[in-house]
C-alpha cells in the first residue's frame, strides 16, 4: 500500500511538472520547426502566431494556419478548440493570436506527409480585429496629378493627328 | 560591316512598344474593378497611379514614334524583348506601392517572375495583401503565359503583317491557325474556357474543404491562372500547402498538365482528334521523362525514408516533380525541406524535370519536349547509320500533328536552344556559388529561374544579394523568350554603338 502511495505521488508530481513545463514553455518559431524538423518530429511543442486565412472545418476537426511573421504552419485541431478564434488575418483584418500546444510532425502520416501540428490545446493570447484603413493623401494627390497629365497626353495625340 | 540602325528603325520599335504598353495598361482595369468593388481604397489608388503612368507612356510613344511602316524581323524581335522589360517595370509599380515589397528591385523581381510565369517570389506578409494586388499577381501570370504580345495581338491589333514576327519573338514558332491573330485569339479562347471550368472546380473543392465561398472561388481563379499558365504564385504564403487537401492537389495537377500541353494539341483535341495525344512526340516524350525523373526522385526519397507511405510519396514526391516538370512551381512542402528532408538524388530528379519542361507553344519554359524528342530521334538516326550497311538509306520520322521527316536543320535548331538553356542554367548556378551557396542549391534555384519553374530550395529570399536577384531576373526573361529576341536586342545595341 505504502509503495503504491509513493508511486502515485511521484506520478502526480511528474504530471504536474510536465503540465507546468508546457504551460510555461517558450514558443518555438516556425523557422526553427522547419529547419530542425527531424529533432522536433513527434514531440510536443508550443507554437504561437496569428491565425490567417480560413478556418477549414473537416468533420469534427478543422485546419487553421498560424503565421508567426516568418512562415505559417498548418494546425490540425478538434473543431471545439477553434471556437475561440473570432478573427482571422487578411488584408482588412488582423487575426487573433493563439498559442498552440501539440504534437509536431515533420511528415504527417495521417495527412499525406504535411509538415503540421496536431493541437492538444489552443490558447488565445491576443485579439485581432478590423483596423480602420487610412487613405493615403499622397497617393490620392498623385492620382489627380497624373490624371491631368494623361488628359494632356490625350489632347496632344488628338490635336496633332487632326 | 555592321549597319547602324537609323531613326526610322527606332521609331517603329517605339510605336509598337507604345501599343503594347497601352494594352498592358488597360489590363490594370481588372484589379481596379476588384479593389473598387471590395472597398480596398489604397490598393485601388496604387493601380490608378500605375494605369495612368502606363497610358501616358504608351500614348507618348505612339505619338512621338508614329509610323505606317511595318515591322521587320529584327524590329519585331526587339519590340518583344523590350515589351517584357517594360512590362516588368510598369507591372512592378502597383506591387511596390502596396508596401509588401522591400524595394523596387524586389517588386521588379516578382513582376518578371509573374510575367515569365516563374513563381519565385520576394513578397512580404503575403497573407495580408489586398485582393486587388493578389489578383494582379496572378493576372500577370495569365497575361505572361499567353504572351504579353499575344494579348496585344488578340485584342488591340486589327491586322498587321508584322504580327507573326512578334509572335515568333515570344518563343512561339507554331501557328495553331493559318492567321497569327486568329491563333492568338484561339489561345485566349482555350484559356478562358479552361479558366471558367478550372475556377469552378477549384472553387467547389475549396468550399467543400471548408473555405468561405468567396475566398474559395477567388483562390480558385487565382490558382487556376497560375497553374494553367504554369506560373506558381498562390494567394497565401504557404502556397498549396495552405489547403491541406488531396482533392485540391489532384485538380491542380490536372490543370498543370493541361497548361504544359501544346495549344495546337488542344486545338486538335477540341476538334475531336483525341488519338493525337497518344501519337504526338511531345506527349509521348513528356510521359517518358515524367516516369524517368519520378523514378529518380522516388528512389532518392525511398533511400532516406522521409515519406514511407505511397500516398505521402504521391502528395510530396510526385507533386513537386510534376510541378517542376510542367514548369509550374507549386509546392506542398516548405522550401527548406528540399534541402533538409530530401537527399541529393531526389533533388537531381527534380532538377532534371525542371530543366526539361513541357511542350512548345504552351505556357511552360525550359528546353521543351519537342526538342528533347527531336534530339533523341536524331541520336537514333545516327546510331542506325553506324549499325546498318553504308548503302542503307536511313530515314527518321516523328509524329507531331502530322508525320514529319527529321531534317538536320531541325536537329541543329533543337540542339542550339538546348545548349543555350544549359549555359543559362550553369550561369545562374555559378553566380549562386560565387555568393557562397552550395553547388546543388545554386543549380536547383538557377534551373528553376531559367526554366521558369518557381520551385525554391530557399535561396530566393529578400536577403539574397541584389546581383543574384538581377541574375535571376535575366534568367527568367531570357528563358521565357527562348533567347532569339534577346540575342537580337543585344545585336541591336551593338549596332547602335559600333555600326557605321
Amino acid at each position: 500500500m505504502k509503495i503504491k502511495k509513493v508511486v502515485s505521488c511521484q506520478l502526480s508530481v511528474v504530471s504536474v511538472l510536465f503540465l507546468l513545463s508546457i504551460a510555461y514553455a517558450q514558443p518555438i518559431s516556425s523557422t526553427d520547426l522547419i529547419n530542425n524538423a527531424k529533432e522536433y518530429d513527434g514531440k510536443i511543442v508550443v507554437y504561437a502566431g496569428e491565425v490567417i486565412g480560413d478556418i477549414m472545418v473537416r468533420g469534427e476537426n478543422a485546419w487553421i494556419n498560424v503565421n508567426d511573421n516568418k512562415s505559417a504552419i498548418g494546425i490540425w485541431a478538434a473543431k471545439e478548440l477553434t471556437k475561440t478564434i473570432t478573427n482571422t488575418g487578411s488584408y482588412k483584418s488582423k487575426g487573433d493570436r493563439v498559442e498552440i500546444t501539440g504534437v509536431f510532425h515533420r511528415a504527417c502520416l495521417e495527412h499525406g506527409g504535411d509538415l503540421d501540428m496536431h493541437a492538444q490545446t489552443i490558447r488565445k493570447i491576443g485579439f485581432g480585429g478590423i483596423p480602420q484603413e487610412i487613405i493615403s493623401v499622397r497617393k490620392r494627390n498623385l492620382v489627380f496629378l497624373l490624371l491631368g497629365l494623361l488628359c494632356l497626353a490625350l489632347i496632344l495625340k488628338q490635336s496633332k493627328s487632326k | 560591316m555592321i549597319i547602324r540602325p537609323n531613326i526610322a528603325d527606332i521609331k517603329i520599335i517605339g510605336y509598337y512598344l507604345g501599343k503594347i504598353i497601352l494594352g498592358l495598361g488597360f489590363t490594370m482595369l481588372v484589379p481596379i474593378a476588384m479593389g473598387f468593388a471590395l472597398g480596398e481604397i489604397n490598393p485601388t489608388l496604387d493601380f490608378l497611379i500605375s494605369i495612368e503612368l502606363s497610358l501616358i507612356l504608351g500614348l507618348l510613344l505612339i505619338k512621338l514614334c508614329y509610323t505606317e511602316k511595318d515591322l521587320s524581323w529584327m524590329e519585331g524581335m526587339i519590340v518583344v524583348s523590350l515589351s517584357w522589360l517594360v512590362a516588368m517595370v510598369l507591372g512592378a509599380i502597383p506591387l511596390y506601392l502596396s508596401g509588401h515589397w522591400n524595394s523596387y528591385l524586389d517588386a521588379c523581381f516578382d513582376a518578371m517572375s509573374g510575367f515569365a510565369t516563374t513563381g519565385l517570389a520576394l513578397v512580404q506578409d503575403l497573407d495580408h495583401i489586398s485582393f486587388a494586388h493578389n489578383l494582379w499577381r496572378h493576372l500577370i501570370m495569365f497575361i505572361g503565359g499567353q504572351g504579353i504580345v499575344i494579348v496585344a495581338l488578340a485584342f488591340f491589333v486589327k491586322g498587321i503583317s508584322g504580327a507573326f514576327k512578334m509572335y515568333v519573338g515570344e518563343a512561339r514558332d507554331e501557328r495553331v491557325l493559318p492567321n497569327v491573330i486568329h491563333t492568338a485569339r484561339f489561345i485566349w479562347l482555350v484559356s478562358v474556357v479552361y479558366l471558367i471550368l478550372g475556377t469552378t472546380a477549384l472553387g467547389i473543392v475549396g468550399s467543400l474543404n471548408g473555405m468561405k465561398p468567396f475566398n474559395a472561388f477567388f483562390h480558385g481563379a487565382c490558382i487556376f491562372m497560375a497553374a494553367f499558365d504554369t506560373g506558381g504564385f498562390a494567394p497565401q504564403s504557404q502556397n498549396i500547402l495552405y489547403y491541406h487537401s488531396l482533392p485540391f492537389e489532384i485538380v491542380t495537377i490536372t490543370i498543370m498538365i493541361l497548361g504544359a500541353i501544346n495549344f495546337k494539341l488542344h486545338y486538335y483535341i477540341w476538334m475531336g482528334n483525341r488519338r493525337e495525344i497518344l501519337k504526338n512526340i511531345e506527349t509521348v516524350t513528356l510521359f517518358i521523362t515524367i516516369m524517368i525523373t519520378f523514378f529518380i526522385t522516388a528512389f532518392g526519397l525511398t533511400q532516406i525514408g522521409t515519406y514511407p507511405k505511397a500516398m505521402m510519396m504521391f502528395r510530396k514526391g510526385f507533386y513537386q516533380l510534376i510541378s517542376g516538370h510542367t514548369g509550374t512551381g507549386y509546392m506542398t512542402i516548405y522550401a527548406r525541406q528540399f534541402i533538409n528532408d530530401w537527399n541529393h538524388l531526389a533533388l537531381v530528379g527534380v532538377i532534371c524535370a525542371m530543366a526539361l519542361g513541357g511542350a512548345v507553344c504552351s505556357t511552360t519554359g525550359a528546353i521543351k519536349m519537342l526538342r528533347v524528342g527531336i534530339i533523341f530521334k536524331a541520336l537514333l538516326e545516327d546510331i542506325k547509320r553506324i549499325i546498318l550497311s553504308e548503302r542503307a538509306i536511313v530515314v527518321q520520322k516523328f509524329h507531331h500533328i502530322k508525320e514529319v521527316f527529321l531534317e538536320d536543320k531541325q536537329a541543329r535548331s533543337a540542339l542550339i536552344i538546348t545548349l543555350a538553356y544549359l549555359v543559362l542554367y550553369s550561369l545562374g548556378a555559378i553566380m549562386g556559388m560565387l555568393f557562397g551557396y552550395p553547388f546543388l542549391d545554386s543549380l536547383f534555384e538557377s534551373t528553376s529561374a531559367a526554366a521558369n519553374v518557381g520551385l525554391s530550395c530557399g535561396i530566393t529570399t529578400v536577403t539574397m544579394p541584389a546581383a543574384l536577384k538581377l541574375t535571376y531576373i535575366f534568367q527568367m526573361w531570357a528563358g521565357r523568350l527562348e533567347f532569339m529576341s534577346i540575342f537580337t536586342l543585344i545585336g541591336f545595341f551593338v549596332a547602335v554603338f559600333k555600326g557605321k
